[in-house]
């Protein structure tokens, strides 16, 4: 059972760092800001959802589990309103 | 095996690497980024080096308001330079400044290099006095900041005053009174609304919970401050609320609270427990968390005034 679960931590962690990497990959070689911004927010949120997820299992309490929750909710939604901000000030350089 | 060592050593050359890039960028924004950048990689330094108190403090302030403070400041000369065309200084001074910051560099690297082994220190005794003397407190970072060198820690607060006050210095007189008038901007985008009604509410409940750890865990009244104060310049960009007047009685009352509850806490202690900035045993906890309370107040009002910048009547339009 333990080795089942520290399985499923190994792959989840290393499903998220592949995401970072990807999204890393995407901001190196895209073309312009929107792409490249599409490519962080990728990395941000499942990266790092799936970074905690395999966190959360490890958690050696309840609480600090919450806590994984609550800086990953904080950074999707930190990172979805900047794309948006940065996305708008492109669009408005560009007209 | 363990690769912590090389990942110690990978971040250490990214520093190095960004701090190269932060004075050869040609673009004041950009610089100002990768000062950013810089100031939460120092936090992972600092976390290596197993200090997470001075981590959070330099993720706040050195990745956080300071950024601010030099994306506004930046902001403003770039306003300034399309008014007068700034004076490009010469080769030989480029050359002084150059020498000059060498100097102290090599100077700084020549002193570490050359410590004894082991470093002479005052932590043992520091955290020895703040674990006998006072404090009763789990976190003996915040007991020697409050108690061991507590004249230091308020004296550090009034630079916080005399720096929005010199902030506020800088407006004219006939703006004097008003509000200042940062990121101006009419009528803010949704999305920035909307993040802060969102953030502004948890963000303040971690500063708080930052703040009120600080007695036994990594934290304190200036991480919890810096947060707080955050979360104000955050509700002040979506225009949810007004920079308030410079010459507000409740803004004044909390930009000195602070350090004032400071000074008449170390002033009682001459009388009660004996010496300056001394607490009477037993009740040292209990005071020290009165204490910084007050400081929470005074740097959740001192730093979005200084980002805010000088009070300006444009904001009567």
């Amino acid at each position: 059972m333990i080795e089942l679960l520290d399985l499923f931590c190994f792959a989840a962690i290393s499903a998220g760092t592949f995401f970072f990497f990807a999204g890393t990959v995407g901001l190196l070689r895209f073309p312009d800001s929107l792409t490249r911004m599409h490519a962080l927010a990728k990395a941000d949120n499942l990266g790092l959802g799936l970074v905690a997820l395999g966190l959360i299992l490890r958690a050696d309490s309840a609480l600090s589990a919450l806590k994984l929750i609550v800086i990953w909710a904080l950074v999707l939604l930190s990172g979805a309103s900047t794309a948006q901000l940065i996305g708008r000030a492109l669009r408005r350089g560009r007209k | 095996m363990s690769l912590l060592p090389y990942l110690d050593v990978g971040l250490a050359l990214l520093i190095v690497g960004v701090a190269v890039w932060i004075i050869a960028a040609r673009d004041l924004f950009a610089s100002v980024v990768s000062y950013v950048a810089y100031g939460l990689l120092l936090a992972f330094v600092w976390i290596r080096l197993y200090a997470p108190d001075v981590a959070l403090t330099e993720a706040a302030v050195g990745g956080g308001v300071t950024g601010v403070l030099l994306i506004t400041a930046g902001k403003r000369l770039g306003a300034l330079k399309s008014i007068a065309p700034e004076a490009q200084p010469g080769l030989a001074f480029k050359l002084l400044i150059g020498v000059l910051a060498a100097l102290v560099a090599g100077a700084l690297g020549a002193v570490i290099m050359m410590l004894p082994d082991p470093p002479p220190s005052l932590a043992p005794e520091a955290a020895a006095a703040a674990a006998g003397a006072g404090a009763g407190l789990g976190n003996p970072i915040t007991a020697v900041l409050i108690s061991y060198r507590s004249f230091d820690t308020m004296l550090e607060k009034i630079v916080l005053i005399l720096a929005v006050v010199g902030v506020w210095s800088v407006g004219t007189d006939k703006a004097w009174g008003d509000t200042p008038a940062p990121f101006r901007r009419p009528k803010p985008y949704a999305p920035m609304v909307f993040l802060a009604q969102m953030l502004a509410p948890i963000g303040a409940l971690i500063g708080i919970h930052i703040f009120w750890v600080g007695a036994n865990a990594p934290g304190g009244a200036f991480q919890g401050g810096a947060l707080l104060a955050a979360m104000w310049m955050v509700t002040m960009m979506a225009r949810l609320v007004e920079p308030p007047r410079v010459d507000a009685q409740w803004l004044r009352l909390a930009l000195v609270a602070g350090p004032a509850v400071f000074l008449i806490a170390g002033l009682a202690g001459e009388v009660v427990a004996g010496s300056f900035f001394a607490y009477p045993p037993g009740l040292a906890k209990p005071i020290i968390l009165v204490i910084e309370a007050f400081m929470l107040v005074s740097i959740t009002a001192a730093l979005p005034m200084l980002v805010a910048g000088p009070p300006s009547e444009r904001s009567e339009q």
